[in-house]
């Protein structure tokens, strides 16, 4: 437990690397400096963010609207580079924390917590801290789930399920929490907590993904804040500032070869547009491709060995493990691949028989009302957001792409659209950046640096950070869409 | 009757016969479509592809779409189209896009027909246009909306949305050239079929999307959409610009919307989520369903009218597997089951009183508002002649005013506010109920929490309640002081202080006042020697041999006795505190010969006599008072009961939470929801939050205590910025930290 007092070293501010780590291990004296990373994001040069920042207004109103704290914070920063879609992200999560609901106000930020916990967000940890001790959270309860009221409690398993597993989830587990006298929950409590569940959940996908940079004026310490840790080992962001200057300025070699690849995506995505599909793909031919895209997913990760932690080493060395895991029990269990387990018996998840526009909308907005509308245009702004253009190029269509990149997060979650081909997956997403997508939705504490600099080198930062906000808010429709089938079908 | 025959006329002589049945499917079912012959059926689902013979008796499975080696998504129907010219063509939409039609007269097992894949999205809908035997519509999820030629092979035009996914598509029924399409953010458009560029005419319909549409089968123009925004809207697409002509407010998000045939205003509703039923709607009525069907116990995906001019013939499919037929005379009608009657009071404690004409008219005969009609005003709601419910509808509004001031309520206020419904031991908690009721002039409530703290605290106490009383007396008895309350408010100063307020307050009725004021007073008398003189010669005597004594002075048991005890009364001043005034007639025989006659004390009695009813009840109990309390509960509970029906709910309320489980058991938990809710809505009315707030939190009620779980907010803003506050304190955070 590392909180309050001793000051910790810079080097144990960054998780190390097993690479990096084998080497501290042969080579005890070597010292590792703390790089230079200013600005709300570790992985987007400051000057980026703050760029966009200066010249918006609308992101100050916004702030001034909205923000909870009253000031710029990273997230926001890194968000306003998409100010659109800034104003529906700060409306919705302003009223699930803020306005009208079910839920007590330090309840909203201890579900925040406990949902943070399960990818170990230390920096939504620390700041939902915060807030809950300033709306009146009682403070024994940061002494960890064990001082929480059993009704919180029983709140863990839902969090955990909608964390790595939402599939598993069934109306058994809703029955277990609105029927169990003393401690029950109330339907739009339950509904309440599930939002703020996949909000967090999905929100620290964005952290990690968009690598962003602990809080640099924490307020007065109040004895729970955790050590800020960044999860980014030190020799990524050491190595890849180079890549990243490199990639900009345009001077080095590299460029040549993402460049033509940019164009061979572009290429791609134009044809898949315009071609009407001759031959038709028969019903077996789609379904095995959406199970490659599904199985395919499992390697991804696996695959890319650098990064990979393997169970006992990721655990072991973990050092924000033990302030974090007080939020939560059984901190091992993480996401499993979907096709893992008994090929029979693969739950697929059919789109089109519960849709949030159709199903999950409707039954959100009776028990927690107007959360729906702002859900549903936070949405919809994601998924339409575009300003026609990919890194250099203008006038693009990118409908394809993002849907693509849509789809493959439900894919992974076993969630299949009968009208989408999953082969388009393939073609338009590279290997990189699938690795990248797994990575940000199933495991998010485990991106790196490296991961975010190697797919689609010759992109915007903003783009980058736009393909964030499509998995964020892809994960958290995933999760909602199996929490709020399970509910419906407790209620059938 | 006169409707049946023209059914028969209209089915050529042989009208449909039938029963509500239902079948099971294998699957849920996504939509349904009838043929034109009416006696065949089609169900389409995810995995289901099915004709069904309706038959007398049962639907008979006739025939399995669904064949091949493999199952295709092209199979995955969410909508299915019977073309009505032609009864051999069919057509549906598939999940991944597909546009499928079908020939049953093919002679191979296999009936498709032809295939269509030029949508990229998922297929919302198709259509037949009415008349024309190869014209087919479809509308998807990519925003395009695509015209058939069944003789051609690809689309014959497209026509684009210009906008997000089509929900509907639906072929004018009048008008050969023109179709509305609906779509996922709220907006109708109206397309002439011959100029795919642009639409004739758009106008948002709903909030959200528009889920379905239905064009009117005989007045041209009529088009009836439904949304998620839970709202069924008739508008008249004849005017230059769409006009609303009617909406119907239902409970969940409207699937699916088809007009009834034959009666020009109904119209057939299913929901896409949480409701099961299908009602249907008379829409100049729009707050209640004409008729509802409830035969479903999942969401219904699809509704058809069996045959186009029958009004009586409803078929259903459900995701619950189902395939059900609907007998319009087995519907149930909420209209029925409606209260015809409304009642509901002003601000300033006027009432207004709603009833059929015939039942108003029935009871003013009687009269039996007579003593409180002071000025009462009625209201005849102008009936549209053509109306059909006029016999219903029609209705008179009563409107009783109070006098000013005589609806006085600040009784109810004050001992809202003063009651202590916990927090203290059972005792204190009746003690300082009751003298909070007496300080308002309400003795018969005083004297019912005094008599609780009797029963319910150990028989210990039964000595130090009468000395309550005895002390109350004042000082004269020389005995410690239990407590402080009554001491203070029974001194006489006091006490007539508190009269006065009465007799200001009270405007009840003064000539029930003046008729029975000797009996009344009598009855103070016999009060008051059980209240608080026995008391007094019970704690000086002994204790044990007394206590029988003291309970037999109620006045309805122990009036042979009653001389004995009413001599030492007069020694002592009367007192106010027992003022409570039992009138019924058998008092009034009784003691009409009481000593002693006062004014003011007439005027304190004039209660509402029914409180006496409670205090026989609780003499009953003091009369077995060597019992345990659990005896009495079953008194006092009707008493609670008795308080309740009087208006005094607050009364009913406040013992139910200060006896807590010593009673609860014994009221069944929807009265006690039923009090609880009318209380609280009482204290609501007179912006008590607080207090109802306490209430709400001292409830047992499940449903009660869940009121303030609804929203547990509280928003306070900056004293500096007036921006909601996020913190504690009075400003903000930029201000507080000097920023």
């Amino acid at each position: 437990m590392n909180r309050g007092g001793s000051s910790p070293s810079a080097a144990a501010n960054y998780l190390l690397c097993t690479n990096c780590r084998k080497v501290l291990r042969k080579d005890k004296r070597i010292r590792v400096s703390q790089p230079l990373t200013r600005g709300p994001s570790a992985f987007i040069p400051e000057k980026e963010v703050v760029q966009a920042n200066t010249v918006d207004e609308r992101t100050n109103f916004l702030v001034e609207e909205y923000s909870t704290s009253g000031r710029l914070d990273n997230i926001t920063q890194v968000m306003s580079l998409h100010t659109q879609y800034l104003e529906s992200f700060l409306r919705s999560q302003f009223y699930m924390l803020r306005m009208d609901g079910p839920l007590p106000l330090p309840y909203r930020h201890y579900i925040a917590i406990m949902a943070a916990a399960r990818h170990q967000c230390s920096y939504l940890i620390n700041m939902h801290v915060d807030e809950f001790l300033k709306t009146g959270g009682i403070a024994e309860w940061l002494n960890g789930l064990e001082y929480v009221p059993q009704r919180l409690k029983n709140l863990n398993e839902i969090n955990k399920l909608l964390a790595h597993r939402p599939w598993l989830i069934t109306k058994e587990h809703i029955q277990k929490l609105v029927k169990t006298g003393e401690n029950n929950w109330s339907l739009p409590e339950l509904v309440h907590a599930v939002v703020l569940l996949a909000h967090y959940h999905a929100l620290a996908s964005f952290v990690f993904g968009s690598g962003i940079n602990p809080e640099r004026d924490p307020e007065i310490s109040n004895g729970f804040r955790l050590i800020s840790v960044n999860n980014f080992c030190v020799c990524d962001l050491a190595n890849d500032n180079n890549i990243e200057n490199a990639s900009l300025t345009g001077s080095n070699f590299g460029i040549v070869d993402s460049l033509s690849e940019l164009e061979a995506l572009m290429e791609r995505m134009k044809r898949l547009q315009e071609e009407r599909e001759d031959e038709e793909a028969s019903q077996e031919e789609m379904t095995t491709r959406f199970e490659k895209e599904k199985k395919e997913s499992l390697f991804v990760v696996s695959g890319d060995t650098f990064h990979s932690f393997p169970h006992s080493d990721f655990e072991d060395d973990m050092i924000v493990t033990s302030d974090v895991s007080r939020y939560i029990e059984d901190p091992g269990f993480g996401y499993e691949d979907f096709a893992r387990r008994g090929e029979e018996h693969l739950p697929t998840f059919r789109a089109q028989d519960y849709t949030w526009e159709n199903h999950g909308f409707s039954l959100v907005n009776r028990l927690y009302s107007d959360i729906g509308h702002l859900l549903d245009e936070k949405f919809r702004m994601v998924y339409n957001l575009t300003y026609n253009t990919m890194a250099t190029h203008e006038d693009v269509d990118t409908t394809t792409l993002r849907r693509a990149l849509f789809n493959y997060v439900h894919c992974m979650f076993g969630i299949r659209y009968d009208d989408y081909d999953y082969g388009e997956v393939n073609q338009l997403l590279e290997r990189s950046l699938k690795v990248y997508i797994k990575t940000v939705t199933c495991y998010p504490e485990r991106t790196t640096k490296r991961m975010y600099d190697s797919y689609w080198r010759q992109f915007k930062h903003s783009e980058k950070v736009h393909v964030n906000l499509l998995l964020m808010e892809a994960r958290m429709q995933a999760e909602l869409l199996y929490a709020l089938r399970a509910i419906t079908r407790h209620l059938t | 009757m006169e409707k049946m025959s023209r059914v028969t006329t209209a089915l050529g002589g042989s009208a449909l016969t039938g029963r509500t049945m239902h079948c099971h499917l294998d699957a849920p079912a996504n939509a349904i479509s009838v043929c034109r012959d009416a006696a065949q059926v089609v169900v389409a689902g995810r995995s289901i592809f099915k004709i069904y013979a309706i038959e007398e008796e049962q639907f008979v499975e006739k025939l399995n779409l669904r064949v091949g080696r493999k199952p295709s998504l092209n199979l995955s129907c969410a909508d299915v189209v019977w073309h009505q010219m032609d009864e051999n063509l069919l057509a549906t939409a598939a999940t991944n896009g597909v546009v499928v039609t079908w020939n049953l007269g093919r002679p191979s097992r296999n009936k498709q027909d032809q295939l269509f894949t030029e949508h990229k999205r998922t297929v919302n809908k198709v259509c037949f246009h009415p008349t024309e035997a190869h014209v087919l519509l479809s509308g998807s999820q990519d925003g395009f909306m695509k015209c058939f030629d069944l003789r051609r092979k690809d689309s014959v035009s497209t026509f684009s949305g210009q906008s997000e996914s089509v929900r509907d598509v639906q072929f004018s029924i009048r008008d050969y050239f023109t179709f509305a399409s609906t779509f996922e953010n709220g907006n109708v458009q109206l397309w002439d079929i011959r100029r795919p560029d642009r639409c004739e005419r758009m106008f948002t319909a709903h909030n959200g999307p528009v889920f379905c549409c239905d064009w009117h089968p005989e007045d041209r123009g009529w088009l009836a959409t439904g949304g998620r925004d839970k709202m069924v809207k008739v508008w008249d697409m004849t005017t230059p610009r769409a006009k609303e002509m009617h909406c119907v407010q239902t409970i969940a998000s409207v699937a699916r919307v088809k007009w009834r045939p034959e009666c020009r205003h109904h119209l057939a509703t299913c929901s896409m989520m949480v409701d099961h039923n299908i009602y249907v709607w008379d829409v100049r009525r729009p707050f209640v369903p004409a008729a509802m069907f409830e035969e479903h116990r999942d969401v219904t995906t699809g509704i058809a009218w069996r045959h186009p001019h029958d009004p009586c013939f409803l078929l259903s499919g459900s995701k619950d597997s189902t395939l059900c037929q609907h007998l319009f005379r087995d519907a149930s009608q909420p209209v029925e089951r409606a209260n015809p009657e409304g009642l509901c009071y002003g601000l300033f404690g006027d009432v207004a009183f709603a009833a059929k004409d015939s039942l108003v008219a029935a009871e003013s005969g009687r009269k039996p508002y007579a003593g409180d009609r002071r000025h009462p005003i009625f209201f005849k709601r102008k009936l549209d002649p053509a109306e059909p419910f006029s016999g219903l509808a029609s209705s008179a509004l009563s409107v009783f005013e109070t006098e000013p001031g005589g609806g006085s309520m600040s009784w109810f206020v004050d001992t809202a506010e003063r009651y202590a419904l916990a927090g203290r031991p059972l005792a204190e908690l009746c003690d300082h109920n009751a003298k909070v009721a007496r300080e308002l002039g309400r003795n018969q409530v005083a004297q019912t929490w005094t008599m609780l703290r009797i029963i319910y605290c150990s028989p210990g106490l039964v000595s130090s309640a009468s000395l309550n009383h005895s002390v109350g007396k004042g000082s004269s008895c020389g005995l410690p002081l239990i407590n402080s309350f009554n001491l203070k408010d029974m001194t006489p100063g006091l006490g007539s202080e508190t009269r006065l307020d009465r007799s200001k307050g009270d405007t009840r009725s003064d000539t029930v006042l003046l008729d029975s004021s000797a009996t009344l007073i009598t009855n103070e008398d016999n009060e008051e020697t059980e209240g608080s003189d026995v008391p007094a010669d019970y704690l000086l005597g002994d204790v044990e041999g007394e206590e029988d004594e003291l309970y037999p002075l109620d006045p309805e048991h122990v009036h042979p006795e009653e001389p004995e005890y009413v001599l030492p009364q007069e020694a002592f001043p009367l007192r106010h505190e027992i003022l409570d005034t039992p009138s019924g007639p058998e008092h009034l025989q009784d003691k009409a010969d009481s000593p002693h006659v006062s004014g003011s004390e007439a005027d304190a009695a004039s209660l509402a006599p029914v409180d006496s009813f409670s205090l026989l009840s609780i003499s009953h109990a003091l009369y077995d008072s060597r019992l345990p309390s659990d005896f009495f509960s079953v008194l006092v509970c009707d008493m609670l009961r008795f308080y309740a029906e009087q208006g005094d709910v607050q009364m009913a309320v406040s013992v139910l939470i200060v006896l807590g489980e010593r009673v609860r058991k014994d009221i069944d938990e929807q009265t006690q929801e039923h009090w609880y809710t009318s209380y609280i809505d009482l204290l609501q009315r007179f912006c008590l939050w607080n207090v109802s707030n306490e209430v709400v939190k001292l409830s047992t009620s499940r449903a009660v205590s869940c009121l303030n779980q609804a929203s547990t907010t509280l928003h306070v803003n900056c004293s500096h910025c007036k921006r909601p506050m996020s913190s504690r304190g009075w400003v903000c955070d930029r201000w507080g930290s000097g920023g």
